[in-house]
């Protein structure tokens, strides 16, 4: 396929979506929706959510899909927690806290990565029984219930601004930019595309795709220690059943961001739009006092919405 | 294909298992081979069989369905606030549910055909929608009046064993057979379950052999909303309650059990007896681990790790033959 043909227009469909939100919330409630604290909110919503989305999106690039997003997360968190509540703050036990948790990213992401590239279980069979088996080792570990109480230095990231900007989403553009420059600019990039739009292929022309799919399922698990850290220092707590409700939501921002189930296709662009649209769309309707079920539903609809119009063609709706 | 009689070498070896572990709980546990046990196993576990069955057939057609949860709630919401205060029958429960499941599966099987996205998008998404609007709706309120022939349950068959319980073919029973017998039927005796196999198999050589895929997936997601809606009315007969967020998470625990089966999760491969051992080896570890008196902490890591082995040897044994 060109990158013509391929060209699917997901970044118009999201600016109009965001533009009738933009418009829409603008007209019903124009005092708050400007607000600074409407905007404090979706900036602290978005950052977990996003770096979330893109350790889904990463893997589905290669036409594969990590289940076990929130599991590592948890686990990673509980790691962190303990370390953190059991040394006293210094320089090196802040080393030691993402030391901890970066193997334990290391560990699960090279085991679904093992399993997947080279016993070949299919990704949603691989990452779904590592989502339970690290579930039950969670809740083993942590016997149901939360770490909490942490040091001062992890508790700043969240209560911290810079320039005027909450330190989360800063946190969440370098993850951004840092997935930007590998997908777009790295011949690491190069090759998670290629494998997602035909594994085989450049499997022969000579590319070692399944040292390639390992490092994915590796660095997807590596942002869900980001993810952690952040869920962290926002809820003080660490527990074996926070951020469930994420799993299907990642996958949803990360298919509405024109990330191509099947592999191949796909910007960060595009799901940072996504994740834009969706938080606006919450916010704002929490704003208007609409329950969130509704919300829950609308995100739903809007997926399907936004799959349908992408079915239709553009310019040939044009005469061109 | 094996013959249509022929055990596959996974079945054996899950049939294997599930003698090993059933011959070491009924060595180490005094209940375990207790006619009791396994007579409330069966009815406890007729709900995930059920709902195994109709993901059987998804998986088999190449596709998938993560949204019948929702439409399990949806039905048994709407049947058990219909017959509320009504003189009637398990016929018009099973009517209302099923129906309602029907036809939910079927606004699942539309949209896949044509947003031509993989299911697991568009059952994500109506996952959403139908569990959204359930409990903005239903505000989260549970349901607890039943009309009292609904209470009363059916009991086929009763007698009273030595243990002085009561025993016979229960709702569950019954139903479960119904729906096992069905499946076999339609998966190994009709021209219909032949197509589904050679969708999931190779979609496009089957729309050139003139198969009508939409006629073909209407039916399929339309049997998972049938299945949905008929254990919902087995999960109400069991519990006597319907709580609408009950059932959050349960897709991931069956599809577990289906894929434990030896189904392809990408279509064209399985059998109804792989997904039934499937079922069993689940019910016989977590009844077992119960008995044996082990932390319910560890259950999960038991049930991660068999699916994780269980899965890899499957994947094993198939990659001779794989190009990469």
């Amino acid at each position: 396929m060109s990158a013509r043909k391929v060209k699917d227009n997901v970044e118009i469909y999201l600016s109009l979506l965001i533009g009738l939100v933009v418009m829409t919330f603008s007209f019903l409630i124009p005092d708050v929706f400007w607000s600074s604290a409407n905007f404090q909110s979706i900036a602290s919503q978005m950052p977990v959510l996003g770096v979330l989305a893109l350790a889904m999106a990463i893997t589905m690039l290669t036409g594969g899909i990590n289940l076990s997003i929130i599991a590592t997360m948890n686990a990673c968190g509980l790691v962190m927690a303990w370390v953190a509540t059991h040394y006293p703050p210094s320089v090196g036990s802040m080393a030691l806290v993402l030391l901890a948790g970066l193997t334990m990213a290391i560990v699960i992401g090279s085991v679904n990565g093992f399993l997947i590239a080279v016993v070949r279980v299919s990704p949603i069979l691989a990452t779904l029984g590592i989502m339970t088996l690290l579930n039950g080792i969670n809740i083993l570990i942590s016997r149901g219930s939360a770490i909490s109480n942490f040091p001062d230095y992890i508790l700043t990231i969240n209560s911290t601004n810079l320039l005027g900007i909450p330190v989360p989403l800063l946190v969440f553009l370098a993850v951004v930019a840092v997935i930007w420059v590998i997908l777009e600019k790295s011949a690491f990039g190069r090759t998670i595309y290629l494998i997602g739009s035909n594994e085989q292929a450049t499997h022969y022309s000579g590319i070692n795709t399944r040292k390639t799919i390992v490092w994915v399922y590796i660095l997807s698990s590596m942002l869900c220690v980001v993810a952690a850290l952040l869920m962290m220092s926002k809820l003080n707590s660490a527990k074996a059943s926070y951020g469930e409700s994420y799993l299907l939501v990642s996958i949803l921002a990360a298919v509405l961001g024109g990330i191509n189930p099947d592999g191949g296709f796909g910007k960060v662009f595009g799901m940072v739009m996504a994740l834009i649209l969706l938080q606006m769309l919450e916010s704002g309707l929490n704003i208007l006092g609409v329950s969130s079920y509704i919300t829950m539903a609308l995100w739903g609809g809007l997926l399907l919405a936004f799959i349908f119009l992408k079915g239709i063609n553009l310019s040939r709706l044009f005469g061109r | 294909m094996v013959n249509k009689f022929g055990i596959k070498p996974h079945e054996l070896f899950l049939g294997l298992t599930i003698l090993v572990i059933g011959g070491y709980l009924s060595f180490a546990s005094p209940d375990f081979m207790t006619f009791g046990n396994i007579y409330d196993l069966v009815n406890n576990y007729a709900m995930l069989t059920i709902l195994a069955c109709g993901l059987f057939i998804v998986l088999i057609s190449g596709g998938i369905d993560i949204s019948f949860p929702a439409m399990t709630i949806i039905s048994q919401y709407v049947m058990v606030t219909l017959i509320q205060g009504t003189t009637g029958n398990f016929a018009i429960a099973f009517a209302l549910s099923g129906g309602i499941g029907l036809l939910l599966g079927m606004v699942n099987a539309v949209l896949v055909n044509r947003l031509k996205v993989p299911s697991i998008i568009i059952t994500i998404s109506t996952l959403n929608i139908f569990y959204g609007l359930l409990l903005y709706l239903t505000k989260g309120v549970w349901l607890y009046s039943y009309p009292e022939w609904f209470e009363q349950g059916v009991m086929l068959f009763k007698f009273t064993a030595t243990d002085g319980y009561d025993y016979g073919l229960s709702l569950q029973i019954i139903t479960l057979i119904v729906v096992i017998a069905l499946t076999g039927i339609i998966m190994n005796k009709t021209s219909i379950g032949r197509m589904i196999y050679a969708m999931g198999g190779n979609k496009e050589a089957a729309s050139r052999m003139g198969f009508g895929i939409f006629k073909l997936q209407l039916f399929v997601y339309g049997y998972m909303g049938l299945m949905s809606g008929v254990a919902g009315v087995v999960q109400s007969a069991t519990v006597l309650t319907v709580a609408p967020d009950s059932l959050l998470g349960y897709e991931l625990t069956v599809l577990a059990a289906v894929v434990l089966g030896g189904t392809s999760i990408v279509g064209g491969r399985g059998t109804l007896l792989g997904t039934l051992l499937g079922v069993i080896l689940l019910a016989v570890l977590q009844n077992g681990l119960n008995l044996l008196g082990i932390s319910s902490y560890w259950h999960t890591v038991v049930t991660g790790l068999v699916i994780v082995i269980s899965v890899s040897m499957t994947a094993w044994s198939q990659r001779k033959g794989q190009g990469v």
